[in-house]
């Protein structure tokens, strides 16, 4: 009688490498986020704010935006794509992790052999797809417009911009993948992120800069400054000293991040709150 | 002559689970205390116990989605925790009553597990549609999960678990939220998988189910394993070394076949009426005098028509033990 192995005799099933896992993850969980009904209201809230921008600019024509090319991508590119990337982040980053939990999709995708890394970066990958798809549908209605009132000559700054809103969600979703992973309730999850990108880290870089008088650098909407500032005719001093109001105000100084300086931030940002999170995911427990 | 190998730990020649002074602690409550199992070898385990036992506890350390507070839930000698990879590869899973992503359809959610398990590409479209048809879903098979009822989410979790033919399956309450023609399916499902071989380590509350699909029970109350045993063993140990077995009959019985039984069956000590085409007859002895029963009962051409272990017996011992514990 011959014995062996039962790892042996087990079917021809080869347990593909992690880095395939993480392609097979992402695979499906963009083709759900791909239908779901948070990617179709974000690609209508895109449009709505493209539409609105459209309908002023075409009826009212303000000088902010129709005095050069550059100054039109500021104001329509420049004020928006850095509420847009948070909202990408809230909507695909927010409950990824914590839906797992909550949902109890990780009963069926984590009893495999698979590590909870692969699952993290699957879903991470999908996220930033799904994310960049919509960016994708923005920047393309950005440039149409442009076009129709400036022709087709684009300033590389536009190009330059693009490329940090998408760094810049790259570490959005990096943060708030991270607190998904620190809860297991979507709402608190959700809530969280969505409260500090829309509220509170605005508000503690405003505090920071104008009470204490310090540069806000650990704050990431800081560093994200540069995706508008780069659209600027002259790029802003780093910091400015203006005098507060009535004659013996106090003298302010107001701080804006150099693009080194904010690829510094968004870099760390996303390096600290990837591994965190990963390290919380990893340590989590399905009780 | 034999040829054996060695593997991570030990003989690993048979499909093994093994949990080692496997403790789970929840702060100052211990869900699952010291436990030490090993089963080995194509079967089929019911793993019973009270809510709160320690079975989905056990099961969620078996399959790393929780940790050992202390000790070591190992797959065919390979540490779950430290090895997931290679522990898991070889085993089929169900816990809980898992949710599948809602826009996917199931031959895509099943894709996604045929991929992330390396079933061949080659085989991957049929194996699906075996297993969808195996659990009787081939009409819904490309329709979103999201619009599904519970026992159809059930039947396509249960297809996940078959889907990579592996040699070990670990089962928590497979029958929950499926109607009774489903939960006969399931147990069909077993039943077919132990024709092939395969280790199932499935906890139940059905002790029926468990008498008619299991081979060996094991329970647990308050995180502490009572018994580990072969099913007619622990009926017999833990009822004075009886055995009950239900007999159905083609035609209803007359009023002295029971007494008949009683006094001119060796063994037999006991043959009551459940309803007029069947008895439940107790008797001492193992299987040799179990096939002397049937034999004998055969020979007095009463038509019997079912013989099974009664899942009384099981449920007797059940009670009397979990009574023990409290």
């Amino acid at each position: 009688m011959i014995r062996v192995n039962s790892t042996e005799v087990a079917s021809k099933n080869q347990v593909p490498g992690s880095l395939t896992q993480v392609g097979v993850t992402m695979k499906y969980t963009f083709l759900d986020y791909l239908r779901s009904r948070r990617f179709f209201i974000l690609l209508v809230i895109v449009l709505l704010i493209s539409a609105i921008l459209t309908i002023v600019v075409g009826y009212y024509r303000p000088a902010s935006f129709l005095t050069s090319g550059l100054s039109f991508y500021s104001s329509w590119w420049g004020t928006s794509a850095v509420f847009l990337v948070a909202l990408f982040g809230i909507f695909f980053g927010g409950d990824a992790i914590s839906g797992e939990f909550q949902n109890r999709t990780g009963y069926f995708s984590l009893p495999h052999p698979i590590r909870r890394s692969s699952v993290y970066a699957g879903k991470w990958l999908a996220a930033l797809l799904a994310s960049s798809m919509i960016l994708v549908v923005f920047t393309a209605i950005t440039l149409g417009n442009g076009a129709y009132y400036f022709g087709m000559s684009v300033p590389y700054q536009f190009g330059e911009s693009v490329l940090l809103a998408w760094f810049y969600l790259v570490a959005v979703l990096g943060f708030t993948f991270f607190f998904s992973s620190l809860f297991k309730s979507t709402s608190y999850s959700i809530l969280v992120t969505a409260v500090l990108f829309l509220f509170a880290f605005n508000l503690i870089e405003t505090l920071v800069a104008n009470l204490v008088q310090i540069e806000p650098w650990f704050i990431l909407t800081y560093g994200a400054q540069i995706i508008g500032s780069v659209l600027s005719t002259e790029y802003p001093a780093h910091t400015t000293t203006v005098r507060g109001f009535g004659p013996n105000g106090p003298t302010l100084t107001l701080y804006n991040a150099t693009i080194p300086e904010g690829l510094a931030i968004i870099a760390a940002y996303f390096i600290v709150t990837a591994a965190l999170g990963l390290i919380l995911f990893e340590r989590k427990e399905f009780t | 002559m034999t040829r054996e190998f060695v593997g991570e730990r030990g003989r690993l020649n048979e499909p093994s689970i093994q949990a080692v002074g496997l403790t789970k602690r929840y702060g100052s409550f211990t869900a699952l205390d010291s436990l030490n199992l090993n089963v080995e070898g194509s079967k089929c385990v019911g793993f019973l116990g009270p809510n709160g036992a320690g079975k989905t506890t056990t099961l969620k350390l078996f399959t790393d989605l929780i940790r050992a507070s202390s000790g070591e839930a190992l797959v065919n000698g390979v540490n779950v925790h430290t090895r997931k990879k290679k522990a898991l590869e070889s085993v089929g899973t169900l816990i809980e009553t898992p949710e599948i992503y809602p826009s996917l359809t199931p031959r895509e959610a099943l894709s996604m597990v045929a991929e992330t398990r390396g079933v061949p590409a080659a085989e991957r479209k049929k194996r699906i549609e075996d297993v969808v048809t195996e659990v009787r879903m081939d009409e819904w098979v490309d329709k979103r999960v999201g619009k599904f009822s519970k026992g159809m989410k059930q039947r396509i979790n249960i297809a996940a678990a078959l889907l990579s033919d592996p040699r070990i399956f670990l089962l928590d309450e497979p029958s929950t939220g499926l109607d009774p023609r489903g939960m006969s399916e399931v147990r069909d499902i077993v039943k077919s998988l132990k024709g092939k071989q395969r280790l199932i380590f499935m906890s139940s509350h059905l002790l029926s189910e468990v008498t008619d699909i299991c081979d060996e029970v094991a329970m647990i109350d308050h995180g502490k394993l009572l018994v580990y045993d072969t099913l007619s063993n622990v009926t017999s140990r833990f009822s004075g070394g009886e055995n009950i077995v239900e007999v159905g009959f083609l035609r209803p019985l007359d009023g002295g076949v029971n007494g008949r039984i009683a006094s001119g069956v060796p063994g037999v000590t006991s043959a009551e009426r459940v309803d007029d085409r069947t008895l439940r007859i107790r008797f001492n002895g193992g299987a040799s005098t179990q096939e002397r029963l049937l034999s004998n009962l055969v020979g007095m051409n009463l038509g019997v028509i079912s013989y099974k272990p009664a899942s009384s017996a099981l449920e007797d011992v059940y009670l009397s033990l979990i009574k023990d514990t409290k």
